[in-house]
């Protein structure tokens, strides 16, 4: 049922999408380009300044540009995880009069978050593998294994989304902790550090982070050309089940007051 | 067959003493509700049949909106439930959804999903959208680049796009100038005919009076009146006068209507006559006599001023003449208890042929409702014939003249 009404309403999510980027870059001389500029300027100073003029290397890799594809590696997992979450945390308040005022399918909105946020991450995805491409780096067919990876963590994103997102209609404070939790975190994933150079004890807990095992095969696939070990993604995938359900769960019981509070 | 049948429909909202009342609600829900809950709906319970078109009055917050969002299936009701057959389409937020930086077209597009159309049904009703909503070349054109007309007329073409079963209409629905309003309320009629059943809320009389079969009296959440039209609107009326204090009495007429007195009471309209010219009091006049409205009172309690207003209506109920004492500085000031007051209000009856009747209102100021002291709906009826006159048609006899030049081939 639900599946069907997504399928109807597919039109409107496609225009949302569309409208959300052509009214970002409407009134640029440049428009979209600056949709490639902006990730493209990213990962040029993490490359350039990070590994050339800081001469950042990584233990047990040669290559110079090393340290600055494993912090876009990094930063590609990161920042889809973060936008889908974010985003889906601020869906319904920054909606509430469509939803005051209309009825439609209310699970199109997180969708609408998911496909924009998914095309930023292609954009950045392809400017990541040019600049490997130019740089001769090494990639290979591991790099398929993005794709269930960026799965895993649309799940993981949109589960923790919405149920922000719900609770947040009701706890503004939801909004508030939770963009401090979010610093916390990122420092508390292996974004710019390995994880190796760590204390033990503290990697143990860095590996609680249902994040770590996904950053951490982001960066073997694209420093090392290595498959992603699957089984340590796990529990990354119960932590995704856990929170579509719980999202699922919430929404099921606070539909009818979130409309009533919004 | 009811094209909407709501059964004992309730909403009650939840009220929480404070944010973190309802946040210990949620983390200890074992600890009890901490919530009271607030009803804005109690116990709704009318159906609408096919091709029916009913009214809804309500002072605001008499839970006409939570009603309409229940229907249209924005909100859930706390209790009962309601059948719907068909489609239902509200012209109540025209233009929801329209983005203005995107053009007509596009904007067209999007609305008409969010309205729950196929993709393919809004493109082949497409042409019919864009004629009639008669924007020309705007359509291609960013919808912040259009008039206000403009843009309503748009949305309500889409809304009006496919002929619903059910047609929320709000009273307030101004779609631009008169000839698109024309057009509209045109649609909106054809669509009747063809079954559609129309829900209006207004507290505008002589809209609900002109379309309405029958109308509903919401106050305070329940069903206070629903019959006639006309009974449920002079019912209001007099609950619109101060609340307080007022007793509302309804008695039923020799002619079987409803005769509504309403007020507090501090003074009592006694007698109330229509005369003709030579003081004899008449039930019938011919168009363009001289006739005078005899109203006699008396001040049952002392008060500062007095206002006596009279308001003719057509066999609708449709307003046709309404005056009073404060408009042509005739107020009394400083009434004492015991003082009597006979009023001659005299004017042409320049009316079509039919019969009329006479409301009239006693109350401090110019508006009726800021201390009412009685209202009486149709104190009076009366009916108007012709007698001297030539046949003419309408409400009011304009005494024309006519003059035919021929004009040269």
């Amino acid at each position: 049922m639900k599946i069907a009404a997504i399928w109807r309403y597919r039109g409107f999510i496609i225009g949302s999408v569309t409208r959300e980027f052509k009214v970002r870059y409407q009134s640029s001389v440049l428009g979209t380009t600056w949709a490639v500029i902006n990730p493209l300027a990213l990962v040029f100073i993490y490359t350039v300044v990070f590994s050339r003029l800081m001469r950042a290397r990584l233990p047990d890799v040669e290559n110079t540009l090393g340290y600055g594809i494993y912090l876009c590696a990094g930063i590609l997992c990161w920042s889809a995880f973060t936008e889908i979450a974010n985003r889906c945390q601020n869906v319904f308040l920054e909606n509430a009069n469509l939803i005051r005022k209309m009825s439609f399918p209310r699970i199109c909105l997180p969708l609408i978050v998911v496909i924009s946020s998914a095309i930023s991450y292609t954009i950045m995805l392809a400017i990541i593998l040019a600049f490997l491409v130019l740089t001769k780096g090494n990639i290979g067919t591991p790099l398929v294994a993005v794709v269930p990876l960026f799965l895993l963590q649309i799940l993981l994103a949109t589960g923790l989304g919405v149920i922000l997102g719900i609770l947040n209609v009701f706890f503004r404070d939801v909004g508030q902790l939770f963009g401090i939790v979010f610093q916390f975190w990122f420092w508390f994933t292996p974004i710019v550090y390995p994880l190796s150079i760590l204390p033990e004890r503290i990697q143990h807990v860095i590996q609680l982070n249902p994040l770590t095992p996904l950053v951490v095969a982001y960066q073997g696939i694209f420093v090392s050309n290595r498959w992603p070990q699957w089984s340590t993604l796990l529990p990354a995938m119960f932590t995704a089940t856990a929170f579509i359900v719980g999202a699922l769960f919430l929404y099921r019981k606070c539909a009818v007051d979130m409309v009533d509070e919004l | 067959m009811d094209s909407i049948l709501v059964t004992r429909l309730g909403k009650a909202y939840k009220q929480y003493p404070s944010r973190k009342a309802r946040l210990m609600e949620w983390l200890f829900p074992f600890l009890g509700e901490r919530h009271t809950k607030h009803w804005v709906l109690k116990d709704v319970t009318f159906s609408l049949r096919q091709g029916e078109a009913v009214g809804i009055v309500g002072v605001n917050g008499a839970g006409k909106s939570t009603l309409l969002k229940i229907i249209t299936g924005i909100t859930q009701p706390t209790t009962g439930h309601f059948v719907a057959k068909g489609r239902i389409a509200a012209l109540l937020e025209l233009g929801m959804g329209f983005h203005p930086e995107f053009t007509g077209r596009q904007n067209v597009l999007m609305a008409g999903q969010l309205l729950g159309h196929k993709i393919e049904d809004i493109e082949n009703m497409f042409p019919a959208i864009e004629s009639f909503a008669e924007i020309g070349e705007y359509i291609d054109k960013p919808i912040r680049t259009y008039s206000s007309g403009m843009q309503v007329r748009l949305a309500f073409s889409l809304a009006t796009a496919k002929r619903p079963e059910l047609l929320i209409v709000d009273e307030a629905l101004s779609v631009g100038d008169a000839y698109f309003q024309h057009k509209s309320f045109d649609r909106i009629r054809k669509f009747r005919e063809k079954g559609t059943s129309l829900l209006i809320v207004s507290h505008n009389r002589s809209a609900i009076q002109s379309i309405c079969d029958r109308a509903i009296f919401l106050d305070d959440g329940h069903i206070a009146k629903e019959g006639h039209p006309d009974e449920v609107l002079d019912f209001y009326n007099a609950m619109l006068a101060e609340r307080q204090y007022t007793q509302i009495k309804q008695k039923t007429l020799s002619d079987g209507s409803l005769q509504t007195v309403s007020g507090t009471g501090e003074v009592t309209i006694t007698s109330v006559q229509l005369l003709d010219n030579e003081g004899r009091v008449r039930e019938s006049v011919s168009v363009g006599d001289p006739v005078t409205l005899s109203v006699e009172l008396t001040i049952k309690q002392s008060v500062p001023r007095l206002v006596l207003g009279f308001l003719i209506k057509d066999h609708l109920g449709q307003p046709i003449y309404g005056i009073n004492t404060h408009r042509v500085d005739k107020a009394i000031e400083n009434l004492q208890q015991g003082d009597r007051f006979c009023y001659r209000f005299s004017f042409k009856a320049n009316l079509g042929k039919g019969h009329y009747s006479v409301s009239l209102s006693a109350s401090q100021f110019d508006s009726h409702l800021d201390k009412n002291y009685q209202w009486i709906d149709r104190s009076l009826i009366f009916h108007v014939v012709n007698k001297h006159q030539e046949d003419f048609i309408g409400c009011n006899w304009l005494d024309s003249t006519v003059c035919v030049d021929r004009l040269e081939k």
